[in-house]
């Protein structure tokens, strides 16, 4: 093939079906793979096996997906969330500690609720958990619109208020009266998701959060709404001169956060632990900020990045046990994927830089 | 005045000291990369790497003051790798410092379960032990706040000294500080801004990292995963706290350290306030602080963006 036929395949590959974005993503993916490789052989052990036995439990098995999937779920919401803030240029760091708002507030709602329909208390404590996240995140919003409060600072303060404060609801008043430990009671069976799957423990929170992230990218790229959150996040004073309510785009980015991430604490709450307890949630908000940048902050993309953050999570453990591997190896491939993808985005300004200074 | 020598009161002064110096390294470190206009966020990140590279370090060759070393030049390293991306790639300083904290807590757990396998029974080393005072440690109140503390206690309280004197009274702080406020002014005067502010980050990885050790080799013996726990994060609310002051930045960093001792001391509080309430109050603080000072007063104007040499 000559050499401009192939690239203008690679062009054609490109614009039709691998989004330069998408591209870039996959290639820092298998770059930290690459690294991750190396990392494994520098320490005598096979990486191909490692790889192999870690997808292998991931998504090699029915029950593997299943756990992937249900990890997924609280990624991505709140990795969407987070991705709509940055799209409006709000560094929202807050998505732990809204996930903690969200899930006392839905199992505060269902313990309420306990005995009505199914189709009456999944939905009022959805509502709750999001209304109560995207409070959480309010304050957070009240503080940078009305008093200049920097949000990354703020919403990082949030988060230890927030699980001081769950603290104080599961050692008081929201404590199981028949049980020592700081924890709700248990959930009625209305209050719980629906099981998709026979045999595992993958629920319906799967579905709700695919949704979401197909209305969220709907939202971003087809809306009025969307439009303006894209132009604030991009030039916040040209498009104040173009007469875009900046205040209402970060108030949407602030919200939307809050919601999505209180969503989160619901299906953990709802689908997987039947109660609030203390420990919802290891890190999902803190974890969810790197699976929004590796998603490019495309909800789908985050989506996708998600289920690759879960799968690695999931299979980790086996991975130690099959191939003698440490299971933190997947902590470093996750943050390699980013850093190589940040790194990546600066190299073209890099590069004009040198060229400008050189001539 | 039976209270003042309550041994439990003493315990919690003291644990509130000790507790406070981790943070307060961090914070110290963080104020020489913000006061030179890049926003640190992987303090929490050189912090742990330095915890993990001085506990290690300690217990190959069981020398405590090569760990503290060791921890100073890993953290430092770390620095100038986060200033390759905020600095040279001019990459967004946030996104850049949480990925950092992620690559660090995983390269440690990664190594330290190969040095030492998954076995529960975990590695333990002998830390610094509290220097003896004799009598003055019996003093109330004094006793447990200023003389039952270990070497390296001193040592950072003597870098808060430090500190505020290349801060405050050197040409290097007055260099820092104007490639902060404003990088091309600081480049006409002579001054080489990228430079400096690879030192600065360099200097703050270095402090971080010490604050890191000191958990490791100081108050605890051991390793344990993610073992900072977020306390790179309370770094930089002190530094908030603190005004961006040595000094300010020591009494903020005890507040933060004596929430911390409280929470394994709820016997101490009177009945009826719940204790995370208490615990909650450094950090309502700093969120108070930051919105009455409404104008980010005390922040370098050029803080958090990036410096093209010749303008951009």
């Amino acid at each position: 093939m000559s050499e401009s036929a192939s690239e203008a395949a690679v062009g054609l590959a490109r614009r039709w079906l691998l989004p330069r974005s998408v591209l870039s993503g996959i290639l820092c993916v298998l770059a930290a793979f690459a690294i991750g490789a190396l990392l494994i052989a520098a320490i005598g052990r096979d990486p191909v096996l490692a790889y192999l036995s870690l997808f292998e439990a991931s998504l090699g098995s029915t029950n593997g997906l299943a756990e992937t999937a249900i990890r997924t779920v609280p990624l991505a919401f709140c990795g969407i969330g987070i991705a709509l803030a940055f799209r409006a240029g709000v560094f929202n760091v807050g998505a732990e500690g809204q996930l903690f708002i969200g899930g006392v507030a839905a199992a505060w709602m269902g313990l309420q609720l306990g005995g009505q329909p199914q189709w009456l208390v999944l939905p009022a404590m959805g509502l709750a958990a999001a209304v109560a996240g995207a409070g959480w995140s309010a304050i957070a919003g009240v503080l940078k619109l009305r008093f200049r409060a920097d949000e990354l600072i703020t919403t990082i303060m949030l988060n230890y208020i927030a699980i001081y404060f769950v603290g104080y609801l599961l050692h008081g008043p929201l404590q199981d009266p028949g049980s020592p430990l700081a924890r709700t009671a248990r959930l009625a069976t209305e209050a719980r998701l629906p099981m998709l799957l026979e045999g595992t423990r993958l629920h319906a929170g799967l579905l709700l959060v695919v949704v979401v992230a197909i209305v969220a990218q709907v939202f971003l790229w087809r809306s009025v709404a969307g439009f303006r959150l894209r132009a604030v996040g991009h030039n916040a004073r040209a498009a104040e001169n173009t007469g875009m309510n900046v205040k209402a785009a970060l108030w949407t980015g602030f919200l939307i956060c809050g919601a999505l991430s209180g969503l989160a604490g619901f299906s953990e709450v709802a689908g997987v632990q039947r109660r609030m307890i203390e420990n919802l949630s290891p890190g999902f908000g803190y974890t969810a900020i790197i699976v929004a940048l590796l998603g490019q902050t495309n909800p789908l993309g985050v989506l996708a990045a998600a289920v690759l953050f879960a799968a690695l999570q999931i299979g980790s453990t086996t991975m130690e046990s099959a191939a003698g591997v440490p299971s933190a190896l997947t902590t470093v491939i996750q943050a390699l994927v980013v850093l190589l993808l940040i790194g990546q985005n600066a190299l073209p300004r890099l590069f004009r830089r040198r060229a400008v200074a050189g001539s | 005045m039976e209270f003042l020598a309550d041994p439990v009161l003493a315990g919690f002064i003291a644990a509130s000291v000790r507790l406070s110096i981790p943070i307060l390294l961090a914070a110290l470190g963080g104020m020489f990369a913000e006061k030179s206009g890049v926003l640190n966020i992987g303090l929490e990140g050189m912090m742990l790497i330095g915890c993990f590279t001085g506990f290690i370090t300690v217990h190959w060759s069981g020398n405590l003051w090569l760990g503290a070393g060791v921890a100073v030049l890993i953290g430092a390293i770390a620095g100038l790798g986060l200033a390759f991306y905020a600095v040279t790639l001019r990459s967004n300083q946030v996104v850049v410092g949480i990925a950092f904290n992620l690559l660090m807590l995983g390269v440690s757990a990664y190594f330290f379960r190969l040095a030492f396998g998954s076995g529960t029974a975990s590695p333990r080393i002998t830390p610094f032990a509290p220097i003896d005072f004799g009598p003055l440690g019996e003093i109330p109140i004094l006793g447990p706040l200023l003389f039952q503390h270990d070497p390296l206690t001193y040592l950072s309280l003597a870098l808060v000294v430090g500190g505020w004197l290349v801060m405050q009274r050197s040409t290097i702080g007055l260099s820092i500080k104007a490639v902060g406020e404003h990088p091309e002014a600081a480049e006409t005067l002579g001054l080489d801004p990228i430079a400096i502010r690879y030192a600065a980050v360099a200097v703050s990885g270095a402090l971080a990292g010490l604050g890191g050790a000191f958990l490791s080799i100081s108050a605890t013996g051991v390793f344990l995963d993610n073992m900072t726990a977020g306390r790179g994060y309370i770094a930089l609310a002190i530094l908030i706290l603190g005004r961006r002051h040595p000094f300010g930045v020591l009494v903020a960093a005890l507040l933060f350290g004596a929430a911390e001792a409280l929470q394994l001391r709820a016997q101490l509080l009177p009945s009826g306030v719940p204790l995370q309430f208490l615990i909650m109050l450094p950090y309502v603080l700093t969120i108070v602080v930051l919105a009455v000072s409404s104008t980010r007063s005390g922040a370098p104007a050029a803080l958090g963006q990036p410096y093209e040499k010749g303008g951009g």
